[in-house]
């Protein structure tokens, strides 16, 4: 099935009768009149006969999200989500159409449009269309809109090139957002981020702020030369949490010399041996 | 006590205005579109800030545990230029049904010319055809006849009064327009010294029916806390405490609570916080009385200063 088919199934299974047929007639005109009014009127109109409720799913419907859009995870989307990227679709087989629409839609969205909107990102036709609409949004002060393109969104990933993705994961640092809901984050990884990454530790210990240990996830692979320092600081000085981080990013790393700063810590490499340690664990759960 | 702002453009305010507004007691504020202190020169650049009415400015207020709808529409001064305003009228309906829009507005007279009139017109058939509140601004000079003029049209167009807001009121308005059963808001502007005075003797004179009370404030010298200090002012004065909660909450909650779009339960009852709502702040006047005579101690922020 179609990402526009699941959505449209999820929706119904929830909505009251009223908004359903609210909903096909829209669905409806937006695919055959051709106006641009009649899709951002109804885009609108989404809160109001909808409503906001979660989007309830099962096990099963995330199976039928990854198998329709490989990667795409819905599970923390809203009924107007649903509903709005359901009605964008309903241009789909148009795909100029639908990037035209979608560009005024988000020149003139609310905040909740916005979220909507970008959480939609990998379901569009013609992917790497929206890389510029993508980092447009990223650029945001509203944590919300930020992690409705950083969080559980296959997207960046897929398309951003290395400076954009590198931006990505370093604002996500400095708003405070969560590292391990991005998709991507280890396969993604590289060498300028894992230095970009230790120069932001070096001014944050500068400065006397904490550093989130999830930082050291993206440096562990390409740490080499004074980045082992930083990480071997963070093994001898850090928080538990701070200690675990840099265990493990000691783990991923190839290098000799990070083996050998691991064995300084028997108890820690125990528990990587026995897989206790990971890096959702050693932050806060959500 | 809670109030409502029913009238404030926080986009011209700063942050320590939104912490002084929640301190003192305001748990929502509406934002009408107007102009900038000077003429826009083209309509992209009122596109660009009807959206931060519809999405920044509803983020930044909600940092600060405070409320933010809009009322969205063409003000009178920018429509006496054709060319933008015929272009800025054509982008409106991309916003007048968005969420947390209460209102077509403010849209009105100013110097009372045609082309204010044909603008005044034709948002008030866009008012009628989406079922909406209107927020009717009053002009400053030739105020009493440009009121009037506002009903008289407002009804030509099929309005009913009981949807329509006619704001900047003063004594010399205020009989006219409950009489004609329109809702009467009033503007207090500070260093006018009676403004807050002024306001407790029309309270006495003509009760809380259909009368309430906003700021205005925008980036001139006005003050976002003139609601809850007219309140603390009426209830020095005498007026039941039943009367002033209309006057700054109740009344203004009534008229635009007419859109659907403002509910009391948004922020008595809101919504868990998560990161979909956007709202950081939302339990900060949980199970907490502001009180109007004692404002908050403002938090140090020296001692949270840092190099970004």
């Amino acid at each position: 099935m179609r990402p526009r088919e699941l959505l449209a199934r999820w929706l119904s299974r929830q909505i009251p009768a009223e908004a359903q047929a609210w909903l096909d007639k829209s669905a409806a005109q937006v695919r055959s009149s051709g106006k641009d009014a009649d899709l951002y009127l109804a885009v609108s109109l989404v809160t109001r006969k909808v409503g906001k409720a979660d989007l309830m799913l099962t096990e099963a419907d995330l199976r039928d999200a990854s198998t329709s859009r490989n990667g795409w995870d819905p599970r923390q989307w809203s009924a107007d989500q649903a509903a709005r990227v359901m009605l964008i679709l309903e241009l789909e087989s148009d795909p100029s159409r639908l990037a035209r629409g979608l560009e005024q839609l988000c020149n003139t969205a609310d905040v909740g449009e916005q979220a909507a909107f970008y959480r939609g990102l990998p379901l569009y036709p013609e992917q790497p269309r929206y890389v510029a609409r993508a980092t447009e949004g990223l650029r945001t002060n509203m944590k919300a809109v930020f992690e409705a393109i950083a969080h559980r969104n296959p997207y960046p990933s897929e398309q951003f090139p290395e400076l954009a993705w590198n931006q990505m994961v370093l604002k996500a640092l400095f708003v405070g957002a969560l590292l391990w809901p991005i998709v991507g984050l280890d396969s993604r990884a590289n060498p300028e981020l894992a230095r970009m990454l230790c120069d932001y530790a070096h001014e944050r210990w500068s400065a006397g702020r904490p550093v989130s240990p999830e930082l050291w996830r993206c440096v562990g692979l390409y740490a080499s030369g004074t980045m082992l320092q930083d990480l071997e600081r963070v093994l001898k000085k850090g928080t538990e949490p701070e200690r675990a981080a840099a265990a493990l990013a000691l783990h991923a790393s190839r290098e000799p010399a990070a083996a050998a700063l691991l064995e300084r810590e028997p108890a820690m490499t125990k528990s990587l041996a026995r897989g206790d340690l990971s890096w959702e664990q050693i932050v806060a759960p959500h | 006590m809670r109030f409502i702002d029913p009238h404030i453009h926080m986009s011209a305010r700063t942050t320590d205005d939104y912490e002084r507004m929640a301190a003192a007691g305001v748990v929502a504020v509406i934002e009408p579109a107007f102009w900038l202190g000077q003429p826009r020169t083209n309509s992209g650049s009122y596109l660009d800030y009807l959206s931060s009415l519809v999405g920044w400015e509803r983020f930044r207020a909600a940092q600060f545990g405070i409320h933010h709808y809009c009322a969205i529409g063409l003000n009178a001064k920018e429509a006496n230029n054709a060319a933008l305003a015929e272009e800025v009228i054509a982008l409106l309906p991309r916003y007048l049904l968005k969420e947390g829009v209460v209102a077509l507005g403010e849209i009105g007279y100013d110097d009372q010319t045609p082309a204010e009139d044909k603008c005044y017109r034709a948002q008030l058939d866009m008012a009628k055809e989406l079922d909406m509140v209107v927020m009717v601004h009053t002009p400053h000079r030739d105020k009493k006849t440009g009121t009037v003029t506002s009903m008289k049209v407002a009804e030509e167009h099929g309005l009913a009064p009981g949807r329509v807001i006619i704001d900047h009121n003063n004594e010399e308005t205020v009989e006219d327009v409950l009489n004609r059963g329109f809702w009467a808001a009033f503007t207090l502007y500070p260093h006018t010294k009676m403004g807050n005075e002024r306001m407790v003797e029309i309270a006495r004179r003509y009760g809380s029916e259909r009368i309430f009370v906003d700021s205005s404030s925008d980036w001139g010298v006005s003050d976002p806390l003139a609601v809850p200090k007219t309140a603390k002012l009426m209830l020095e004065r005498g007026i039941k405490t039943e009367d002033v909660d209309k006057i700054c909450y109740g009344n203004a909650l009534a008229a635009y609570g007419q859109s659907g779009q403002m509910k009391e339960s948004d922020w008595l009852d809101p919504a868990p916080i998560d990161q979909r709502t956007l709202f950081e702040g939302n339990s900060v006047l949980r199970g907490q009385q502001a009180r109007v005579d004692e404002l908050q101690q403002m938090p140090d922020r020296l001692k949270d200063v840092v190099f970004k």
